[in-house]
């Protein structure tokens, strides 16, 4: 039968085992991951199966990689994500956290904007390092990218996103996070990518503080919008913004993109 | 009228912006649609409400 293995396609015995076939197109003992799933059964395969089998410690070529990142996701998501365009407002908080997660997924183009560089005050949230005190947001975060995933192709925009610039920078988008920190400009940037485009929008609207993560969720508003967050906790004197909170909120919004990629209501 | 699904009956028409005033939201920090079309925050003091409008308000805190 025809079996697809590490990306691509083999004769095999009918009625193959996963541990065997690990043995013969790879080493005894590897990595063995069936349709998503890593196992060390020994399960008989069927040809609609996708094998992956992975030496540790051994880089393969780089087409091998490719599929072997793409391994661990759900069956045909990576072909789904790999031709889907997000952009990202803001690369703070929430959007630098978003960024990560879009790129550990394989989002085929991302689309990155912020005007700030890194300094000392965001690394208690924010997706990025002391190596990069000082640098742009966006150098710093296609910097980041390109180490975790350097099949995806990210553009960035080092400028203030405005009503006037907002349509023109994310006009191949299909969906854009609004990942702000001030409310005028979320408030901003979802009236006019809604009025001017169409794009959807998952935005983040209260992260703040420590309070339960249970509260944060995602919300569908107008046709449109999609609301992560838990609506009410602004970030301000005495409530300050935290990494799990943050970082929940902007996973809430990276799950929401990948659902709405995927053809489901976040 | 509805507002966020809530009926909210009005007597006379009103613009958005004494809706948003009403209901104690900050016109700067929101987004609304009536009868599935964005109004631009410019337009709060101009567009009309009546009695048979659908608005939708989204309110947005800081932080991100």
């Amino acid at each position: 039968m025809k079996l697809t293995i590490n990306g691509t396609e083999r004769e095999v015995p009918d009625g193959l085992r996963l541990q065997d076939a690990a043995a013969q197109f790879c080493v005894p003992g590897c990595v063995t991951i069936l349709n998503g799933f890593q196992t060390n059964e020994n399960i008989v395969l069927c040809s609609s199966d996708s094998v992956t089998l992975i030496q540790k410690g051994v880089l393969p070529p780089a087409d091998v990689l490719e599929h072997m990142m793409a391994s661990r996701h759900s069956p045909k998501v990576h072909q789904a994500v790999k031709r889907a365009s997000v952009g990202i407002a803001g690369l703070g908080g929430l959007g630098s956290n978003i960024a990560v997660m879009l790129a550990r997924t394989g989002v085929g183009r991302l689309v990155l904007a912020d005007f700030d560089v890194v300094e000392p005050s965001n690394l208690n949230r924010q997706n990025y390092c002391i190596r990069h005190l000082g640098m742009a947001k966006t150098d710093a975060l296609a910097e980041q990218i390109r180490d975790i995933n350097p099949y995806i192709t990210v553009e960035t925009h080092c400028v203030r996103i405005t009503e006037n610039n907002a349509a023109e920078l994310f006009r191949d988008c299909e969906i854009v996070c609004e990942a702000f920190d001030n409310p005028d400009c979320k408030s901003m940037l979802v009236s006019t990518l809604l009025d001017e485009t169409d794009v959807r929008i998952v935005s983040g609207s209260g992260m703040a503080g420590y309070g339960s993560a249970n509260e944060i969720v995602t919300r569908r508003r107008f046709s449109r919008l999609y609301v992560c967050g838990d609506g009410v906790t602004a970030a301000q004197n005495g409530v300050g913004l935290m990494a799990p909170r943050a970082t929940l909120c902007a996973a809430h919004q990276a799950n929401a993109v990948l659902r709405l990629i995927l053809g489901e209501q976040p | 009228m509805k507002v966020n699904g809530t009926l909210h009956p009005l007597t006379e028409p009103i613009t958005v912006s004494a809706l948003l005033e009403q209901l104690g939201y900050n016109p700067q920090r929101v987004a609304v649609e009536v009868d599935g079309e964005i109004v631009r925050r410019a337009d709060f003091g101009t567009a009309s409400l009546c009695d048979s409008s659908t608005v939708e308000i989204v309110g947005f805190v800081g932080g991100g």
